[in-house]
């Protein structure tokens, strides 16, 4: 489960230098019409995607009890304030 | 006896003390008292029971498990302290004491050469370094915070997740934030989160604001060593505007307050998102414009006037064959004048080589009547008749006579 988020995380960063560098060739403007629209494509896709990525997080708020060594969490009631 | 009968009040014993205390308390209420330490005792309630005395006397004191807590040192015989309490008396024995609310190692200066030493002290061994301070994580999605539970500083960092509508997952270790024990539960819950929970992005460590003496926790040498120690980046965040803990200098990141590491973390979340929407944008941007650089590039062809008005096309074709007749005719002339020009150069030649402007310079052609050119004497006989041709005009003679030499006979005209 953690491997797997750093890996996500990593994943993310290198999205979004890939979609910088989208945006830089795309404003460099000297790409033929159909490799610009590739690009295009390749670009929007990408954003929609982190955007997903981004919002994907459950709101999720956990206390952590420690147990004789052991770790476990629990739902946090906040609304107690 | 005697004495007795003129007092008139009576007590019971309950009922003196009782007097005794409320006279005391009215009389002192909350004080400060300086004294030294002696028969500190801790018992397993957590009250703690003591004398403080000095030269002249002593009283006993009494400081009770809830405030006991908050205490910043441990209490030793013998050392000077300052306490802070209400005088009273305990009825049950009929001793007056002191119940303390706090009480420090004596002065205020100790803490302050406290902290100057240890920030001095960790400084030099570079805890404090800009250049090992790591960035906040880019994709903030889990977070850890290490506070009290129960706290201002919780509530707050809740308050902004709610305000900000941002889906985080929130870890809270609990940990007093107060008190001797603070300091060693907050550096081991550092120290859990690093080893149990390593996807956290980051960690925000902190209380509400609070005296100094309740934020000391985040001046001791132990939680700044956790700090440092943490591989997830850590924002010290102690609702202190003011003054700068240790922790604050050890941090990756400090924040004023437990609400602005909130801020701090979200807006990160906040600012990605934007320029995700940002670099979509200029996406769109970006092939809009080169689509309609090419729309414009066929709007000004379309504007081209031989597109729209074809005659304008045709009298380029018009124009052209003019042009190209009009030089062809040009060429022509030359070619012609060129031609007479040499016509006259060999009129010239001619001129030069006919036998007409010999005779013009006076020679004579003689001719048999045929026309045959006589050029000896033999070619002609006596008797004759021949035609000399002069420059001009000619002369028809007769042979008288044929010589061989010029000097032996003459033509006879």
């Amino acid at each position: 489960m953690s491997e797997k988020k750093t890996v996500s995380k990593k994943d993310f960063e290198k999205d979004l230098k890939r979609l910088e560098d989208i945006v830089a060739l795309l404003e460099k403007g000297d790409s033929p019409l159909d490799e610009s629209i590739k690009l295009f494509e390749e670009g929007i896709e990408k954003a929609a995607e982190m955007k997903k990525n981004l919002e994907e997080a459950k709101r999720k708020i956990e206390l952590i009890s420690k147990k004789s060594g052991l770790f476990s969490t629990e739902k946090f009631h906040e609304e107690e304030f | 006896m005697q004495a007795m009968d003129t007092i008139d009040k009576i007590y019971t014993v309950t009922e003196l003390n009782n007097r005794a205390k409320l006279m005391l308390e009215k009389e002192f209420g909350s004080i400060m008292l300086d004294g030294e330490l002696s028969n500190f005792k801790k018992y397993s309630s957590g009250h703690c029971y003591f004398s403080l005395k000095d030269a002249g006397g002593q009283i006993s004191g009494v400081m009770y498990r809830f405030k006991a807590e908050r205490l910043l040192f441990t209490p030793k015989d013998g050392m000077k302290v300052r306490a802070k309490g209400t005088v009273t008396l305990y009825p049950v024995r009929g001793s007056y004491q002191i119940l303390v609310d706090e009480m420090h190692e004596q002065g205020m200066g100790e803490l302050q050469k406290k902290f100057e030493e240890l920030k001095k002290r960790l400084e030099k061994e570079g805890l404090f370094d800009k250049l090992r301070k790591r960035p906040l994580p880019s994709l903030p999605q889990k977070i850890g915070v290490i506070t009290s539970p129960t706290g201002a500083a919780i509530r707050d960092i809740l308050t902004v997740l709610k305000r900000r509508f941002s889906n985080v997952h929130v870890l809270i270790n609990p940990v007093r934030v107060q008190g001797a024990e603070a300091p060693g539960e907050i550096a081991a819950a550092i120290e859990d989160m690093n080893s149990h929970f390593p996807d956290i992005d980051v960690l925000i460590v902190g209380r509400g604001g609070g005296s100094l003496e309740d934020l000391w926790a985040f001046n001791e040498e132990i939680v700044a060593r956790a700090i440092f120690a943490s591989k997830i980046p850590v924002i010290s965040a102690v609702g202190h505007e003011v003054d700068w803990m240790i922790s604050d200098f050890t941090a990756d990141v400090r924040a004023a307050t437990p609400s602005v590491a909130a801020e701090i973390v979200l807006g990160r979340k906040e600012e990605l998102v934007n320029s995700v929407d940002a670099a979509a944008k200029r996406v769109r941007n970006a092939l809009n414009k080169s689509l309609s650089g090419i729309s414009d590039r066929l709007d000004a062809a379309l504007r081209r006037p031989y597109l729209r008005e074809p005659s304008l096309f045709m009298s380029r074709f018009t124009q052209g064959f003019d042009i190209a007749f009009e030089s062809f005719l040009t060429a022509k002339d030359r070619m012609f004048e060129g031609s007479s020009e040499k016509i006259r150069t060999l009129e010239g030649r001619l001129n030069i080589l006919s036998p007409l402007s010999t005779l013009a310079r006076g020679y004579a052609i003689a001719e048999k009547a045929g026309g045959a050119v006589i050029k000896t004497y033999e070619d002609a006989d006596s008797g004759e008749r021949i035609n000399v041709r002069l420059g001009r005009g000619a002369l028809a003679c007769e042979v008288l006579e044929t010589k061989p030499a010029l000097s032996a006979g003459r033509e006879k005209i």
